[in-house]
């Protein structure tokens, strides 16, 4: 009989290392992407191409890199509120459909389709707001639930405003003309970035960008809030106050991504999984790797979903079936520990 | 209250406004340099006084002064610098190296979105060499036992620099070696003059390391003296409702329920 090592932690200098490598491969992927595509053949435009053909050097600067800016942003905003959610909550399983982020998007998206017109912009701007109202909603309710400690109550909270904007989205679903908008509420809800555009990504930046870089700039103090409430006191965090502000921007930009890519699922679970097992717990470096890896987890997918074949696969499921592979590998291969 | 690290007048506590005091008109002086033993039955109000002490929560009347200043005058970083904690089994939900978590200890002396320095390092794998568990540095927190998580714990508490610790329970689920590591080094803390107070069950626990014993029941205090004077069998029997017999054992009082 052998027995197994014990799985530590990856020492300082292992862990800085294969954080570089992260940044390698993610711009490795950043790269190949730029030249992945459907023109002028299947799967690859040749780099010569740019020099010659000016359709190419159109379909990369004008279609392809605002895609890809998008995917970039989108993956390290879901690997980023993953990574936040799970330690604020103190629970591995947590993602941004807690708070009812998703949900609220999801229902926001559907109102527009359903009842003003389902112009995209509407769409994204519905979505947006209902995804903020389910934080807010959240937060709200759970300072009036009297169970348990904060983050129980704020995971009652969340269950409670998801269930009802779940609810709610299949009334309007069934209110749905089901030959012309039933279809639109089910391909935004499969997720995905076809049709972005240049100022679709600058309306993604100015809320997105400072979001992430509050999350980056806060990373250590992160290991401090996923401590239990009496510990993090005792050593000097202002709870209420720096929970909020880690909070609003992880769902600030979630709002944000998911209003204009639909229901991208999976992301936020799965990848901060990968970036602790790679880097260490420590946020200091398990959340640029989150952010990273997102991004390069959410490129491959988006490559593929416009690449693989001549028409779109939606985003979503590419990211949801590569998620729950991804999962079951990394639970068959070592012992989950929810609370030790 | 001069010397004293600290102390409360008067201090009242309920959990919720109208409902039953949990404690009740409580005055208390914490001597410095002392290592004291909250003492009493389930529900006595120890772990309560205990987070009053550690600004966790706030009376509802009374005042608490933590080394002479008033408890509200202080920021919360203030604060932290000078009271810390060591928790009873604490759960770390991720894998946190024993350097991480020990150098969380450093949080009240860096600001908002600083990152600690090579100097915290060093003060962090200091206080771990000075509790002796330097080898489990890169062992993840979870994966240690309760007594070893007990050390790393205090460790932080060392790295916090605080002069006064509080700890509820601190050898609750240690084994008898474990229970005899952790008692070694909370002695060892108290002879360089830093104040400990501890909540206990067990008398015994009390009469092994606390200079002073404070014994409560029902929210008010029964008696608060040096652990000789207050380990007395009336007392403890009017503590735990239940007949005491005190027996030395080599120059120690053990306690004995009947």
């Amino acid at each position: 009989m052998s027995a197994e090592p014990a799985a530590g932690p990856p020492a300082d200098g292992a862990a800085a290392a294969r954080l570089w490598w992260i940044v390698g491969v993610t711009a490795a992927i950043l790269a190949a992407s730029v030249l992945m595509g459907r023109y002028p053949g299947p799967y690859l435009t040749p780099p010569g191409a740019l020099a010659h053909d000016e359709l190419a050097r159109n379909v990369i600067l004008n279609l392809r890199l605002p895609r890809i800016l998008a995917a970039l942003l989108l993956g390290a905003t879901l690997g980023a509120s993953g990574a936040v959610l799970q330690m604020v909550f103190r629970n591995p399983l947590v993602d941004a459909g807690f708070l009812g982020v998703s949900p609220g998007a999801a229902f926001g998206a559907s109102l527009a389709i359903v009842f003003l017109g389902g112009a995209p912009p509407v769409v994204q701007v519905c979505a947006a707001a209902f995804a903020f109202l389910g934080m807010a909603a959240s937060y709200l309710l759970a300072q009036r639930i009297h169970l348990g400690d904060w983050v129980l109550r704020l995971v009652l909270a969340g269950i409670i405003v998801s269930a009802t904007y779940s609810s709610a989205t299949g009334v309007v679903k069934y209110l749905a003309d089901p030959l012309r908008q039933l279809p639109d509420i089910t391909f935004w809800l499969l997720g995905g970035l076809w049709a972005t555009t240049w100022p679709d990504v600058l309306h993604l930046v100015p809320v997105v960008v400072p979001c992430l870089v509050v999350l980056y700039l806060m990373r250590w103090r992160l290991n401090l809030l996923s401590l239990r409430d009496e510990t993090a006191f005792s050593l000097g965090a202002a709870l209420g106050r720096e929970r909020l502000v880690v909070l609003v921007a992880a769902v600030a930009a979630t709002a944000v991504v998911v209003s204009k890519a639909g229901q991208v699922g999976w992301v936020g679970l799965i990848v901060p999984h990968i970036a602790r097992r790679l880097v260490g717990s420590d946020a200091q470096r398990a959340l640029p790797a989150s952010m990273l890896l997102g991004m390069g987890f959410v490129l491959v997918c988006d490559d593929l979903a416009r690449t693989v074949l001549s028409g779109e696969i939606p985003l979503g499921l590419l990211t949801s079936f590569a998620g729950a592979a991804v999962f079951a590998v990394t639970l068959l291969r070592r012992q989950v520990r929810l609370r030790p | 209250m001069s010397g004293a690290a600290l102390a409360l007048r008067g201090v009242r506590f309920a959990y919720t406004a109208g409902g039953p005091e949990v404690l009740r008109d409580v005055s208390l002086d914490v001597p410095a340099g002392s290592i004291t033993a909250l003492l009493g039955p389930n529900g006595s109000g120890k772990t309560t006084l205990l987070w009053l002490m550690l600004g966790l929560l706030d009376p509802r009347a009374g005042t608490i002064h933590v080394a002479g200043r008033l408890r509200e005058h202080y920021s919360r970083r203030e604060l932290s610098r000078q009271v810390g904690l060591v928790p009873q089994d604490e759960p770390v939900a991720f894998d946190l190296s024993v350097l991480e978590f020990v150098l969380l200890g450093r949080a009240p002396y860096l600001g908002l979105l600083e990152l600690p320095s090579a100097a915290d390092r060093g003060r962090a794998h200091e206080a771990l060499a000075t509790i002796g568990i330097s080898a489990l540095a890169h062992r993840a927190v979870p994966s240690l036992s309760g007594g070893e998580r007990q050390l790393a714990t205090i460790a932080r508490a060392l790295v916090q620099q605080s002069q006064i610790l509080l700890s509820d329970e601190p050898t609750a689920h240690l084994d008898l070696a474990n229970t005899r590591r952790v008692l070694d080094v909370m002695r060892g803390l108290g002879r360089e003059g830093r104040t400990l107070v501890f909540t206990t069950h067990d008398p015994n626990l009390a009469a092994a390391i606390a200079d002073h014993v404070v014994l409560l029941r029902e929210g008010r205090i029964l008696a608060a003296a040096a652990t000789a004077e207050a380990l007395t069998a009336a007392a403890l029997s009017a503590t735990y409702g239940v007949a005491v017999e005190i027996a030395e054992v080599r120059g120690r009082p053990l306690v004995i329920t009947s």
